[in-house]
C-alpha cells in the first residue's frame, strides 16, 4: 500500500488557529494536560498518603472524606490514583520514546537506502510482529523479573517496529517529490536529505502515532501491572488496583469503576489529541469542513 | 499471481523460521535448570546429570534446536517439565477453550464493526455518525479487562444472567459452554469492533473521494450502490489488514481475559508455565501463537490479492 | 431549442463565491468550447449540470436541461439523467476507473442499471461500445482491468462508459490534458466523431484554446466564476474584440523575443553524451525465466554547446525524462558515457560530482511539488550553495539569494516567505532562481511551463529567453510542446522509444518534419493560427 502525505501549506499560526477551532483536538488537549497536572501534582500533594496503611479505613464507599473511597487497606483511592497516574505516564512515555528513537532513525535509512538494507530491515520488523506484544511483553518481565523498568523496555521493544514502519512508509511517500530530486541535484547526501528534507516532513505523522502508542502504552502497563508484573506494589498502580478490586467486585465495586475510568479517560484524552492533530493537519479533510 | 503468492510464502517461511530461533535463543539464555526444578530441592547431583543427559540438555545448542525444531513440525514439542505429560496434549485441551473464544469474538467484532462503519461513512457528518464515532472513540480507550469487570458486576453479580466465570467443558453440553465464553468474548469484541469501526469508516470516506467513485456517479448509479458496488471493495483492504493483526491479538489477547474469568485456555496456561519455568511449555505455546500469527498474515496476503487484481499480474 | 440553458446561475462552496451570473448554452448535435484558467469555474459549471458538486455548495439561477430544472431536481431525477441523457468524460485517466472492476463490468454497470437489460445484452451492447471507441475484442476482452491499459486506452473506457447510452448532451472537462498531444488528437478526433454521429451536444471544457477552437462551435470564454465573452468560435477568436479574450489569445502565440541563437559546433561541446543506453528491470512473468529488461533510452549520443538551447521532444514514455536525469547524474546510465565540460559524470561518487554539479542545475515541471513546504524561501533557493566549496557567510548567502531573486523579477523581500505563499507562476521564478544561484553552465528543464496557464507561462517563457541572453545559460528544454520548443530553442531533438530520430534547427524540424516520429509529433499539436485559419475558411 502507497501512502499519501498531503504537506499542510501553511505557518504555525494557521495552524494553532485552526487547532482551537477543532472539538477533538481541544477536548484531547484539555483532557491531557489535566491528567499531566494531576500527575506532577502527586509528586508534590495528595489527599492522603497513598503508602500509610489504615486498616480501621478499610473498604469505606466514596464519601466527602474519601472521594473515591478506599481500598481493602483504607488507603485513599483518589490518591492511589494520582500517583498511578506518574507512573503509569512514565512508563508508556519512555516506551515511546524507545520505539521512536530507535524505529524512526531505521524506518528513514530503511526508505532512503533501499535495496538490500530496506529488505533486512523490512524482514526483521515483521519478525517482531509475529510475536503477540502483550503475550511477549509479559514473557519478557517474567523472565527478566516484574517491574517498571522491564515493563518499559518490554512495550518500547514492541513500539520499534510500528515507528520503523511508519517512518517508512511516510518517508517513501517523500522521496519521489521534485523538492527531493532538486535536493539531490544540489549535491545533497541521502543522509542530509533525510534529515533536513524528509524528516520534518514526515514530523506530523509520526506525532500521531506517537500520541496512538502513547494511548496503547498506558493500557499495556495496565494490563501488565494487572497480570502482576508491571510497577510493583507499594507503588500504586491502575492495573494493580483493577487486579486488587477484582475478588472484592461485590463488596466495594469502586475499587474497578475509579482507576478503570482514570484509564480509560488519559487513553481517550491521547486518542482525541491524536485524532484532532492529524484532521487538523490533513489539507484534505479541511477541505469538506 | 503465482509471483506474488510465492514470494508472501517464503517470507512467511523465512519469518517462522527466524521466529523459532528468537524463541529458543531467548528460552535458552534464562536462567534455571529444568532438570533440577522437575527433581525438586532434595536431587543429587547425580541424580540432575542422569536427567540432564536423558532430556538431551547436554547436547549442543545447534543440535537442540534441530531436535526441538523438528519436533516442532511432527507436532511433538516435547514433555512438561511440571506435568510430566506431552506438551500437546496440554494445548490440546487449552485450545478448545481459546480457539473458539477468539473465534467469537472476532465474528462479534466483525459483525458489530463494519455495518457501524458503512453506516457511519454513508452519514459522514450527521448526528448518527458522531454518535457512532464517539461511542466508537470510547470503546478503543477502555481496557478489555476492566471492562471484563464491569460486565461481570453487570451481568453476574448484578443480573444473575451468565456465570461469572470459569469454564464447565464442552462435556457438560456445548450451550452451557458456550455461554459462559459470551461474556469474555464480549468484552474482548467489543474495544476490537471499536477499531475496527473507526478503520472501516475512515477507509470507505478515504476511497469515497476517489475519482472513479465520481466516474460511477456520473453513471447515474445511486449513492447507496455506489457504496456497495464500489467503495466497499475497494476499503476492504485496509480492513482485511486491521481484521488481520486483530486475530492474533485476540488469541494472544485471551490471556488477560481468562485470567479474569477464570478459563482454562491457552492464556493461562502459558501464564502458568511461565510461573513454574516449565519452559518448554511456553516454548511451544508461544511458538504456536507465533505461528498462527504468521499463517494469518499469510491468508491476509491472500486476500488482498483476491481483492485487488492489481497483484494478480497479467492473466 | 437548446438542448441545456444556463441562465444566471452563481455559486458559492462554502460561503466562497465560485461563479456569477453565468450564462452558457448548448443546442443539440452543437460543439460548445468553455474556456479559463485555473481557477475560472469551468469545472464547477460541469459539476452543477450533473449536480455532483462538493456538499458545502449553494448554486442559484437556472439551469434547464431537456426542460428538466436541474437546480430543482430530486436526486432520484439526476439519477435517471446522469449516464443515460448527459454523460460525462473527466481529466484524469489514470483514476477515472475503478481499479477492482472489469472495463466490461464498468461500461456494464450504467447500461444495466438504465435499461434493465439482461447481464448478457449489457455485455453485448459494452463489447459493441468498446470497439466503437477503438477498443477491439481482440486485445481488450472486457476481462481486462484498468491497471492493464495505458493513460490513452483508460480515457477511451471513460469515454465509452460515458457515451455507452448515447445521451444527448456530453460533458468533456479537460479530456485530453493528462494525455501526450498524438493521443490528445486520436482522443478529439473520437469524441468528435462520436458526437457527430449521435447528435450529441458537447460541453467541452479546456484551458487550451487552440484545442477548443479545433472543436467547437461557439465558445464561452470564464474567468474568475464570470463569463467574459461568448459566441462564435472563428469569430471571436479573430476579431478578439474583448481585452481578455485578445490577451489569452496572444498568450497563446507568445513567442519570446530571443536577439541571437546559438549554433551547435563552433566552440568545445559542453555536454556530450555518448552511446548512453538505460534499462529498468522488467516486470517477472515466469519464475524460472529472468524478465527481460525494459529499455528506457537506447544507444542515444548527441552534444550541446555552451549556450546553446535544445529542445529534447517526445511523446510520454519515449525515455526523454531518464535521459535528463542521467544528464544530471541523478540516474546511472546502463552502458555508454555522459561527459561535462569535459569531465567524465557516469561511474563517479557524489563528492567527485560536487564540481559538476555546481555548473549544473535543474527546474522542475510542477512548481508545487519542487519545494520542501517546510522551509523558507532564503534556504531553498540557497540550496544549490551546498556544492560550492566555500560555504557563503550568512550574510553574503542572503546577498546572493537576494540577487538570484531579483533577477528572475522577485523582490528581494520574498525570501522571508513560505512557498506556499506564492501563485503557481511565481514559484516557477524561484524555481528558476535556485537554478541559477549557482551561475551554472547548463540548466536542465524538465517541462517547466506545461503545468502553468497561458498568460503566466509566456511571461516564464520570456524569463527564459532573457537570462539565456544575458548569462550564456545554455538549455536543455524536456518538453512534449512544440510551441515551447518553438519559442525558446536553437535546435530540436527527437525522440521515440528510447532513440533520438531526428535533430536540427527548431523551425526546420518543426515546419518539415522527417521522420515518422516527428511528423506525428507535428500534426497532432494544436495551434492556434492554424484552427482559427481552418475555420474562416470552413465558414468561407
Amino acid at each position: 500500500m502507497t501512502l499519501h502525505i498531503d504537506i499542510p501549506d501553511e505557518n504555525l499560526a494557521g495552524i494553532l488557529a485552526r487547532a482551537f477551532r477543532n472539538r477533538s483536538f481541544l477536548a484531547g488537549f484539555v483532557i491531557t494536560a489535566l491528567v499531566a497536572a494531576v500527575a506532577i501534582l502527586s509528586f508534590f500533594w495528595t489527599p492522603y498518603d497513598v503508602t500509610r496503611l489504615v486498616i480501621s479505613d478499610k473498604t469505606q464507599a466514596p464519601s466527602l472524606a474519601h472521594w473515591f473511597g478506599t481500598d481493602h487497606f483504607g488507603r485513599d483511592i483518589l490518591s492511589m490514583i494520582m500517583v498511578g497516574a506518574r507512573n503509569s505516564i512514565a512508563v508508556a512515555l519512555v516506551a515511546v520514546g524507545i520505539g521512536m528513537g530507535i524505529g524512526v532513525p531505521l524506518g528513514a535509512f530503511a526508505a532512503a537506502r533501499g535495496g538490500i538494507a530496506d529488505d533486512v530491515l523490512m524482514r526483521l520488523n515483521d519478525l517482531v510482529f509475529a510475536f503477540p506484544a502483550l503475550l511477549s511483553a509479559i514473557m519478557i518481565t517474567a523472565i527478566f523479573g516484574p517491574g517498571a523498568f522491564n515493563a518499559i523496555i518490554a512495550i518500547g521493544i514492541f513500539n520499534v517496529p510500528v515507528f520503523a514502519r511508519v517512518a517508512r512508509a511516510g518517508a517513501l511517500a517523500i522521496w519521489p517529490r521534485e523538492f527531493i530530486l532538486a535536493a539531490r541535484a544540489a549535491g545533497k547526501s541521502r543522509t542530509l536529505i533525510s534529515i533536513e528534507h524528509v524528516l520534518p516532513n514526515i514530523a506530523t505523522l509520526l506525532l500521531v502515532q506517537g500520541t496512538i502508542q502513547f494511548a496503547l502504552g498506558i493500557l499495556a502497563e495496565a494490563g501488565l501491572s494487572y497480570v502482576g508484573l508491571g510497577t510493583q506494589p507499594p507503588m500504586p498502580s491502575w492495573g494493580r488496583m483493577l487486579f486488587d478490586a477484582q475478588t472484592r467486585m461485590v463488596v466495594a465495586p469502586w475499587m474497578a469503576i475509579f482507576p478503570g475510568m482514570a484509564i480509560v479517560i488519559t487513553v481517550l484524552g491521547l486518542n482525541l489529541l491524536g485524532d484532532g492533530i492529524a484532521d487538523i493537519l490533513d489539507p484534505k479533510s479541511r477541505r469538506q469542513r | 499471481m503465482t509471483a506474488y503468492l510465492l514470494k508472501r510464502l517464503a517470507i512467511a517461511v523465512v519469518t517462522l523460521v527466524l521466529a523459532s530461533m528468537v524463541v529458543f535463543a531467548v528460552l535458552e539464555i534464562i536462567p534455571g535448570d529444568p532438570a533440577r526444578l522437575m527433581l525438586g530441592l532434595n536431587a543429587s547431583a547425580d541424580q540432575i546429570e542422569l536427567l540432564r543427559s536423558q532430556m538431551g540438555l547436554n547436547a549442543p545448542v545447534v543440535l537442540r534446536y534441530l531436535h526441538w525444531a523438528g519436533g516442532l513440525l511432527s507436532l511433538d514439542f516435547g514433555r512438561s517439565y511440571t506435568y510430566s505429560v506431552p506438551v500437546i496434549d496440554l494445548v490440546r485441551e487449552r485450545l478448545v477453550v481459546s480457539l473458539p473464544l477468539a473465534l467469537m469474538a472476532l465474528a462479534l467484532s466483525t459483525v458489530i464493526a463494519i455495518p457501524v462503519g458503512l453506516f457511519s461513512a454513508s452519514r459522514r457528518g450527521r448526528a448518527g455518525d458522531t454518535i457512532a464515532m464517539g461511542a466508537a472513540q470510547l470503546g478503543v480507550a477502555v481496557p478489555n479487562f476492566w471492562f471484563a469487570l464491569m460486565l461481570i458486576y453487570l451481568f453476574a453479580v448484578w443480573l444473575r444472567l451468565v456465570p461469572g466465570g470459569g469454564f464447565p467443558g464442552w462435556s457438560a453440553g456445548v450451550w452451557p459452554a458456550l455461554k459462559s465464553l459470551l461474556l469474555p468474548a464480549v468484552a474482548l469484541a467489543l474495544p476490537q469492533a471499536a477499531i475496527l469501526a473507526r478503520v472501516t469508516r475512515s477507509a470507505l470516506i478515504e476511497v469515497l473521494n476517489e475519482d472513479y467513485i465520481r466516474t460511477a456517479r456520473a453513471k447515474g448509479l445511486p449513492y447507496r450502490l455506489v457504496l456497495w458496488r464500489h467503495a466497499l471493495r475497494n476499503a476492504m483492504i485496509p480492513v482485511v489488514t486491521i481484521l488481520g493483526l486483530q486475530f492474533a491479538f485476540l488469541l494472544a489477547g485471551t490471556i488477560i481475559i481468562e485470567n479474569v474469568f477464570y478459563l482454562p485456555g491457552l492464556g493461562r496456561l502459558v501464564f502458568q508455565a511461565i510461573n513454574q519455568r516449565d519452559l518448554i511449555v511456553v516454548e511451544s505455546v508461544v511458538m504456536l501463537l507465533v505461528a498462527a500469527v504468521i499463517v494469518v498474515n499469510f491468508v491476509v496476503d491472500l486476500s488482498y490479492a483476491v481483492v485487488d487484481p492489481r497483484l494478480r499480474g497479467r492473466q | 431549442m437548446s438542448l441545456l440553458e444556463i441562465e444566471k446561475l452563481s455559486l458559492t462552496i462554502g460561503g466562497t463565491p465560485i461563479l456569477r451570473d453565468v450564462e452558457l448554452s448548448v443546442a443539440p448535435g452543437e460543439v460548445m468550447g468553455l474556456v479559463g484558467e485555473s481557477g475560472s469555474g469551468k469545472s464547477m459549471t460541469a459539476l452543477t449540470v450533473m449536480q455532483l458538486l462538493p456538499w458545502a455548495a449553494r448554486a442559484t439561477g437556472r439551469v434547464t436541461f431537456d426542460g428538466i430544472d436541474i437546480l430543482a431536481a430530486s436526486e432520484d431525477q439526476m439519477c435517471a439523467l446522469r449516464g443515460d441523457d448527459i454523460g460525462m468524460v473527466f481529466q484524469e485517466p489514470m483514476t477515472a476507473l475503478n481499479p477492482v472492476k472489469t472495463i466490461g463490468e464498468q461500461v456494464a454497470e450504467g447500461i444495466r442499471w438504465h435499461t434493465r437489460a439482461s447481464r448478457a445484452d449489457a455485455e453485448q451492447r459494452a463489447r459493441k461500445m468498446l470497439d466503437r471507441v477503438g477498443l477491439p475484442a481482440a486485445q481488450f476482452p472486457l476481462s481486462r482491468y484498468p491497471h492493464e491499459l495505458s493513460g490513452g486506452q483508460r480515457q477511451r473506457v471513460v469515454i465509452a462508459i460515458a457515451c455507452a447510452l448515447k445521451p444527448k448532451l456530453l460533458i468533456a472537462d479537460e479530456p485530453t490534458t493528462a494525455l501526450d498531444v498524438v493521443l490528445q488528437a486520436q482522443i478529439l478526433d473520437l469524441l468528435r466523431d462520436l458526437v457527430a454521429e449521435n447528435r450529441m451536444g458537447l460541453l467541452l471544457i479546456s484551458h487550451d484554446l487552440a484545442v477548443v477552437t479545433e472543436m467547437a462551435d461557439r465558445i464561452t470564454i470564464l474567468r474568475h466564476g464570470e463569463v467574459m465573452e461568448a459566441g462564435d468560435t472563428a469569430r471571436t477568436l479573430s476579431e478578439q474584440l474583448h481585452p481578455y479574450t485578445r490577451q489569452l489569445a496572444q498568450a497563446s502565440m507568445h513567442l519570446p523575443a530571443r536577439a541571437r541563437t546559438h549554433d551547435s559546433g563552433s566552440a568545445k561541446p559542453l555536454l556530450q553524451v555518448a552511446n548512453v543506453t538505460r534499462d529498468y528491470p522488467g516486470r517477472r512473468i515466469s519464475l524460472l525465466k529472468p524478465a527481460a529488461p525494459i529499455r528506457a533510452v537506447d544507444d542515444v549520443s548527441f552534444s550541446m554547446a555552451p549556450g546553446q538551447s535544445v529542445a529534447l521532444v517526445g511523446r510520454s514514455g519515449c525515455g526523454k525524462s531518464t535521459l535528463a536525469r542521467m544528464v544530471l547524474a541523478l540516474d546511472k546510465p546502463t552502458a555508454g558515457t555522459i561527459r561535462f565540460r569535459g569531465d567524465t559524470l557516469t561511474g563517479k561518487s557524489e563528492a567527485e560530482l560536487k564540481p559538476a554539479r555546481r555548473d549544473m542545475q535543474v527546474v522542475f515541471q510542477d512548481p508545487y511539488g519542487s519545494f520542501d513546504p517546510r522551509q523558507k524561501v532564503e534556504r531553498l533557493v540557497a540550496e544549490p550553495l551546498h556544492v560550492l566549496e566555500k560555504k557563503p557567510a550568512p550574510a553574503a548567502r542572503r546577498e546572493m539569494v537576494a540577487h538570484a531573486l531579483h533577477e528572475v523579477g522577485l523582490s528581494p523581500k520574498d525570501m522571508d516567505k513560505y512557498p506556499h505563499e506564492f501563485s503557481g507562476g511565481q514559484r516557477q521564478r524561484l524555481s528558476i532562481a535556485r537554478a541559477i544561484i549557482t551561475r551554472p553552465k547548463l540548466v536542465v528543464a524538465d517541462e517547466p511551463v506545461s503545468a502553468l496557464d497561458v498568460s503566466i507561462r509566456a511571461q516564464i517563457l520570456d524569463l527564459f529567453a532573457e537570462l539565456n541572453q544575458k548569462l550564456g545559460i545554455a538549455y536543455l528544454f524536456i518538453t512534449h510542446d512544440l510551441t515551447v520548443a518553438r519559442a525558446i530553442t536553437d535546435e530540436v531533438m527527437v525522440m521515440h522509444d528510447g532513440k533520438i530520430v531526428e535533430r536540427g534547427r527548431t523551425s526546420e524540424v518543426l515546419d518539415h518534419p522527417q521522420s515518422e516520429a516527428a511528423k506525428a509529433l507535428v500534426a497532432a499539436a494544436p495551434d492556434l493560427h492554424r484552427a482559427i485559419a481552418k475555420r474562416l475558411q470552413e465558414q468561407g
